[in-house]
């Protein structure tokens, strides 16, 4: 990244030497981002993240009168979108489409572990269906969807099939090489990567409109000049994923169960919203029953231990977890639940640390009235 | 009276609204050594003044450029239940309320308090105008108007307990708004030229009859008569909730002399005006009084009663009667004492400390 800074500073749409050699650097990238998916290079287009991938998925394939099946358990960036299309609109703001017409929306409900069924979705496809758009893996709960079955029955009853899988991406296998999946959202930060930037996979055969006019880059989907630096950062990061994949997830897998272990041993009245058999490796949502996870996770970060209540871009807001809600849980429960993830450089004492803190943490927040 | 002051590296949590005083409080307490933790509370979900978003980032900043951890802290949910409702309430059943002195009891140094035990502080630090002093041995707390007494605050203060005041910390005290503004500037802090908030944080544009409506839809169909002391009636109003005593204008009535609100009824919708000297409160029941050093006087004393935010205390007797109630004797009558607001008592010879406070509950002439 800091080569293409420094010296490599061209404008890879440039004739230009310089822009060549951007050129080539971006190149490069995207054949690293392909081979960890399992795709061409063609397939992939930078964007600036998963959101505006989202963001062009639903706003890009969808029109007045299309029927979408999704999950309860969504990223805000698909299920706002598709909220704007509906007849209703978003709230407080008007359907994108006038007289009454929008997109008619059906949102499959998760079990108590946070997984929908694919046999549900199967029976929300409607003669009308566009688009079925699912989460590969929940940012929250790390609940894994039934990625690959909902994928085989889509094809056949002709249904575009779109799945976010940035939670998903390097921390379990998301190779697209043998799943008929027509588009894939990503964002390089989930894996080590730069923020803000991202991929959306689009397979050679489906064919989406450009979602952001003007130059013609990236394959005429997203004009504007390519974000060089960080498009190398994600290349990096996939080709080190790809190496380092399956080391990694047992390893966060190990850690994730010690301190499930620990927590279970040594606080009360604690309950993981999940199911350890289909979650991500590394995801661990703990309710702690009693307790405001807000300020949970403020007295973890003052010892120096970063958790999140919730999804990281939900804090800040009093509003229960939508995907928590979803799988029954009481708003109150929602509240208490924590996000507790292994990052890469943690290890077995910073594991214990945090799980000894949480041991005289929760039983201070519960003597306190939670807000 | 130096005494309040942290131990070099106790942790302190600093409440900061993202305005100029508190900004100075978190500063003042960084230097003294203290570890302190700013936090916003976010009392309303609404772009209400004192808790917006920008107002947190201001104080997200100020905490980055001292170099302190920052937090904000979501309190909505409780302070429409526990702070907004009651202002409701209390409108509509002919009072004039003061949510500050909730607000400071229960959120400041309650909820607030309860989150910095959490983060295993015992001390809760403010951006107001008023002093205190710890006894070394005992611990006893004793308050004091701020020095500035343009801008002492101590008024909104005077229902905390002696639990609350012993884990108080006001930092900018000792400071005028002058000195407090040109702190800000030495520091280099973005909030020192931020303009003042007058209003109450959740009645932005004043409008605080919208409030009321807004939780209580039925307070707009409210109609009432406007009657003078002898029941004659002078004209119509839209309910006794958009009054206050003391209120001259906006009456809708014309008359050949200066009318005042003299007294609300809620029950029969009446609103009574009268003439400035109507206003005239020789003696006030005060009640739910809160003694500062945690006991009432053994009987009668000499104090200035203060009975509402911009009022120069006046010298009054103040005689304890049942269980936490008053009644105060004013030496001279004092103008338009509106139930609902605090009266609160400062020693008679200096009005400097704070002998407690309680709430107005009606007035004799």
């Amino acid at each position: 990244m800091q080569a293409v800074l420094r010296d490599e500073y061209g404008n890879p749409s440039s004739v230009y030497a310089e822009g060549a050699a951007a050129r080539e650097r971006v190149e490069e990238a995207r054949a690293e981002v392909a081979a960890l998916l399992g795709v061409v290079p063609a397939e992939v287009r930078f964007t600036g993240g998963a959101t505006e991938a989202n963001n062009a998925i639903v706003f890009g394939l969808l029109g007045p009168g299309d029927h979408v099946v999704t999950t309860q358990v969504e990223h805000p960036s698909i299920d706002e979108p598709l909220a704007c299309l509906e007849p209703h609109g978003l709230a407080g703001r008007p359907a994108r489409w006038t007289e009454g017409r929008g997109i008619a929306v059906t949102r499959v409900a998760p079990d108590e572990a946070g997984c929908v069924d694919a046999g549900d979705v199967a029976e929300a496809i409607r003669p009308e269906t566009k688009l079925v758009t699912m989460i590969w893996a929940n940012n929250e709960t790390g609940a894994i969807q039934p990625v690959a079955q909902v994928a085989e029955l889509c094809g056949p009853r002709d249904v575009l099939f779109h799945s976010d899988a940035t939670q998903a991406i390097g921390k379990t296998s998301v190779d697209l090489s043998r799943l008929p999946v027509d588009f894939v959202s990503s964002s390089a930060h989930k894996l080590g990567g730069p923020k803000g930037v991202g991929a959306l996979v689009g397979r050679r055969n489906s064919s989406l409109p450009a979602f952001l006019r003007g130059g013609g880059q990236e394959r005429g989907l997203r004009g504007g000049t390519e974000n060089v630096a960080s498009i190398v950062g994600y290349g990096v990061a996939c080709a080190l994923a790809r190496r380092e994949a399956a080391e990694r997830e047992k390893r966060s897998g190990a850690l994730r169960d010690r301190m499930w272990q620990g927590i279970q041993r040594s606080v009360e009245r604690v309950r993981w919203n999940g199911d350890p058999a289909r979650a991500l490796r590394n995801t661990l949502s703990v309710e702690f029953e009693g307790v405001a996870g807000e300020v949970l996770v403020q007295a973890l970060d003052l010892e120096g231990v970063a958790v999140s209540a919730g999804a990281a871009c939900h804090s800040g807001s009093i509003e229960p977890s939508k995907v928590l809600v979803a799988m029954g849980r009481t708003p109150e429960q929602a509240r208490g639940s924590l996000r507790l993830s292994v990052g890469w450089g943690v290890d077995e004492q910073q594991i214990d640390r945090a799980v000894a803190l949480l041991a005289e943490l929760v039983p201070r927040a519960r003597e306190v009235e939670a807000p | 009276m130096s005494a309040a002051a942290p131990r070099g590296g106790e942790r302190v949590v600093v409440a900061m609204s993202g305005g100029v005083d508190s900004s100075v409080a978190a500063a003042l307490l960084a230097e003294s050594g203290a570890d302190a933790i700013g936090v916003t509370m976010r009392l309303s979900e609404s772009g209400s003044r004192c808790c917006s978003l920008e107002d947190a980032d201001d104080a997200r900043r100020v905490a980055q450029r001292l170099g302190i951890r920052f937090y904000v802290a979501n309190y909505a949910r409780a302070f429409g239940r526990e702070v907004i409702e009651e202002f409701a309430d209390a409108y509509l059943s002919g009072r004039t309320p003061i949510p500050c002195v909730t607000c400071n009891k229960r959120f400041k140094f309650d909820h607030l308090l309860d989150r910095a035990k959490v983060f295993g502080a015992t001390r809760v630090a403010t951006g107001h105008y008023a002093r205190l002093s710890h006894a070394p041995e005992t611990g006893q707390a004793r308050m004091y108007r701020g020095l500035d007494r343009d801008k002492d605050q101590s008024y909104f203060l005077f229902s905390l307990d002696q639990a609350q005041l012993r884990a108080a910390c006001f930092p900018i005290g000792e400071l005028s708004k002058d000195e407090v503004r040109q702190r800000a500037r030495d520091l280099g802090l973005a909030t020192a030229d931020k303009r003042e908030s007058q209003e109450i944080c959740f009645v932005p544009d004043g409008d605080y009859a919208k409030v009321v409506e807004r939780l209580h839809p039925g307070a707009s169909a409210l109609r009432g008569e406007i009657v003078d002391e002898s029941g004659r009636v002078l004209g119509e109003h839209c309910g006794v909730h958009r009054f206050t005593v003391g209120q001259r204008h906006g009456l809708g009535i014309s008359a050949d002399r200066r009318l005042y609100v003299v007294s609300l009824d809620p029950r029969c919708q009446r609103v009574v005006v009268g003439e400035a000297r109507d206003l005239d409160c020789g003696i006030a029941r005060v009640e739910q009084v809160n003694w500062i050093s945690g006991r009432a006087p053994g009987g009668a004393i000499r104090a200035r009663v203060q009975v509402r935010h911009r009022h120069r205390a006046a010298l009054a007797e103040i005689e304890p009667i049942g269980v936490d109630a008053v009644e105060v004797r004013f030496d001279e009558p004092v103008r338009a004492v509106a139930p609902g607001q605090a009266a609160v008592f400062y020693d008679a010879t200096q009005d400097r400390e704070v002998f407690g406070g309680g709430w107005l509950a009606g007035g004799l002439p």
